[in-house]
């Protein structure tokens, strides 16, 4: 399972109107409205690419995986593979058998926590994390911390919304186990200089675990360049299916630890007294894969390698541009996080004085415009921000600066609605 | 735009009718809505003839759910106490008069839920664990 290099096309301008005859949802109508899908770091649509991927599997050649000799078994087999080898490719992964298909970023942070974390954190140990975490990179740590009485350290974010890196070092000179870290954040859409970052956890002998699951759908995630020992993200949230996901760790982390699940596929040889574990990555995969899920989810790493990664941030980058600066001049509305385009993704959070999300978010969806209301599964992040809920647009490759100022345009109606 | 938000629902949210804290409330009842961070707090003085003589209100969240409270203590001010506890879900829905989404129902009904709360004299749901009181 070589990992080829794949020449990656540079930041060229994305060409959005053929991009988006490739994904047959945004050609729906709501309440009558052209759809607006601005719920990208929720779930993403899915191109044909991905869909004709995974109905060929079941249409063609259905069977399951490293079982059967016939034909079939050996052609599904063999698209796994590829899929592991193409999202191998597409994070920089050194080997492919470092590539562990889980269904979602969430099961890979948990196999972490549980298959690592419990063999590795000790009572007294530091855990460190931030405010700025997905409940799935917070929860599983939090849990583990209660479990075995590690200390658990939430690091802060400044008033602008960015990560308080003065605080992150420091916490980590004091010593730390384990770092628990998002790439981007899902809340604010801001991006954290994890490269630097590792840099410091590793002086302090920490393991890093990065959450990627709103970076690697958005921008370029090179798992040897950052330097961690873990990544995770999900199929679902970059044109892939649901189902999909990953978890990569390095080799020398994963030989060493126990598996997370037992069963089928993971064993190499079972007797009544004892069993011995199949080898990496399969060790990590008991049971049936979702194998057609994973497929779908190498076609999804090749679509956006074919349109280019870098040229999907640039792009996300010029909607962020374009909307911030129509939304902060807007009366009542309050934008979170940072108001300037550095260091971020498609992700705005706001809030309208007056309105409450939940109501925006209805007013909105009478336009046609899908976005997210509520904690973003963010609670200690909406805390800290003093809110409840907000008001979340997120973008994607098919997003076009038209549709930030229909989004503009709806919120005034909104405003209206409720005279504010 | 829109008949969900119709007027007398916007009416009843910048202008929620027995908004406030209740002195000498006989009964209470807090509940939330975490996934929207709806709240409300019902309170209740019921005589001893059984009868809710007044009824007060408190809580934040969206149009739906706090205009939904309002309504609902306008619906049983001087009712018995078991007029309210034999109040249903159609009945508020129906008060609201709107076609409320199913993603929506919650919001509809927390205050539904809260007065039950204090009618019935609960420190939490069947169910739940006893709530916090309100946070800030």
């Amino acid at each position: 399972m070589a990992v080829t290099a794949r020449p990656t096309r540079s930041a060229t301008k994305l060409d959005v109107a053929r991009i988006r005859q490739d994904f047959p949802v945004l050609s729906q109508t709501v309440h009558g409205k052209p759809l607006v899908w601005l719920d990208s770091a929720s779930t993403s649509q899915k191109p044909r690419q991905v869909l004709e991927a995974m109905r060929a599997v079941y249409e063609e050649y259905n069977a399951n995986i490293h079982r059967g000799v016939y034909e079939f078994s050996e052609r599904t087999t063999a698209a796994f593979e590829d899929a592991r080898a193409a999202v191998a490719r597409f994070i920089n992964a050194p080997a492919a058998r470092e590539v562990i298909f889980v269904r979602n970023a969430t099961e890979g942070l948990n196999l972490v926590a549980y298959a690592w974390g419990r063999d590795n954190i000790r009572k007294g140990d530091r855990i460190v994390t931030t405010v700025l975490e997905h409940h799935s990179d917070f929860v599983p740590w939090q849990q583990l911390a209660m479990e075995v009485g590690a200390e658990l350290v939430v690091v802060d974010i400044d008033e602008e919304g960015r990560l308080r890196l003065d605080q992150l070092r420091a916490e980590l000179e004091r010593g730390a186990k384990v770092l628990a870290i998002t790439h981007t954040s899902n809340g604010l859409g801001v991006i954290n200089p994890v490269k630097e970052i590792v840099g410091w956890a590793k002086k302090a002998g920490a393991t890093v675990v990065v959450d990627a699951a709103q970076s690697a759908p958005h921008m370029r995630v090179d798992v040897q360049d950052i330097g961690c020992d873990f990544v995770a993200f999900s199929g679902h949230k970059m044109l892939g299916p649901v189902g999909s996901g990953v978890v990569w760790g390095r080799a020398a982390l994963l030989e060493r630890m126990r598996p997370f699940l037992y069963g089928g596929d993971m064993i190499s040889r079972v007797s009544i007294e004892r069993s011995e574990w199949n080898e990496l990555p399969w060790k990590f995969e008991a049971g049936t894969s979702a194998y057609v899920d994973a497929i779908g989810l190498g076609a999804a790493v090749r679509y956006l390698e074919d349109v280019g990664i870098d040229a999907v941030h640039a792009h996300e980058a010029d909607l962020v541009a374009h909307l911030l600066p129509r939304l902060i001049a807007e009366e009542a509305v309050t934008v979170f996080g940072p108001h300037d385009t550095r260091d971020r993704v498609g992700v705005v959070s706001f809030d309208v004085k007056g309105i409450h999300p939940h109501d925006m978010a209805t007013l909105l969806d009478r336009e046609g415009i899908a976005v997210r209301a509520g904690h973003h599964c963010n609670n200690p992040l909406m805390t800290r921000l003093g809110v409840a809920a907000t008001t979340r647009a997120s973008m994607y490759l098919y997003n076009t600066l038209e549709e930030m100022d229909a989004l503009v345009a709806a919120i005034r109606k909104a405003k209206k609605v409720f005279g504010v | 735009m829109d008949d969900l938000y119709r007027d007398h629902i916007l009416d009843h949210y910048k202008n929620p009718r027995n908004y406030g804290d209740l002195e000498g409330a006989t009964h209470h009842y807090h509940d939330t809505n975490p996934l929207c961070g709806d709240e409300i707090t019902m309170f209740l003085l019921v005589g001893d003839d059984g009868c809710i003589n007044d009824v007060h209100f408190t809580g934040r969240g969206c149009a739906i759910s706090q205009a939904s409270a309002s309504l609902l203590t306008e619906k049983i001010k001087g009712k018995t106490l078991d007029e309210a506890k034999a109040v249903d879900k159609d009945a508020v829905l129906e008060d609201l008069g709107i076609t409320i989404s199913p993603a929506r129902v919650k919001c509809a009904l927390l205050s539904l839920k809260t007065l039950k709360g204090a009618a019935w004299g609960l420190t939490a749901w069947p169910g739940e664990e006893p709530k916090e009181a309100a946070k800030g």
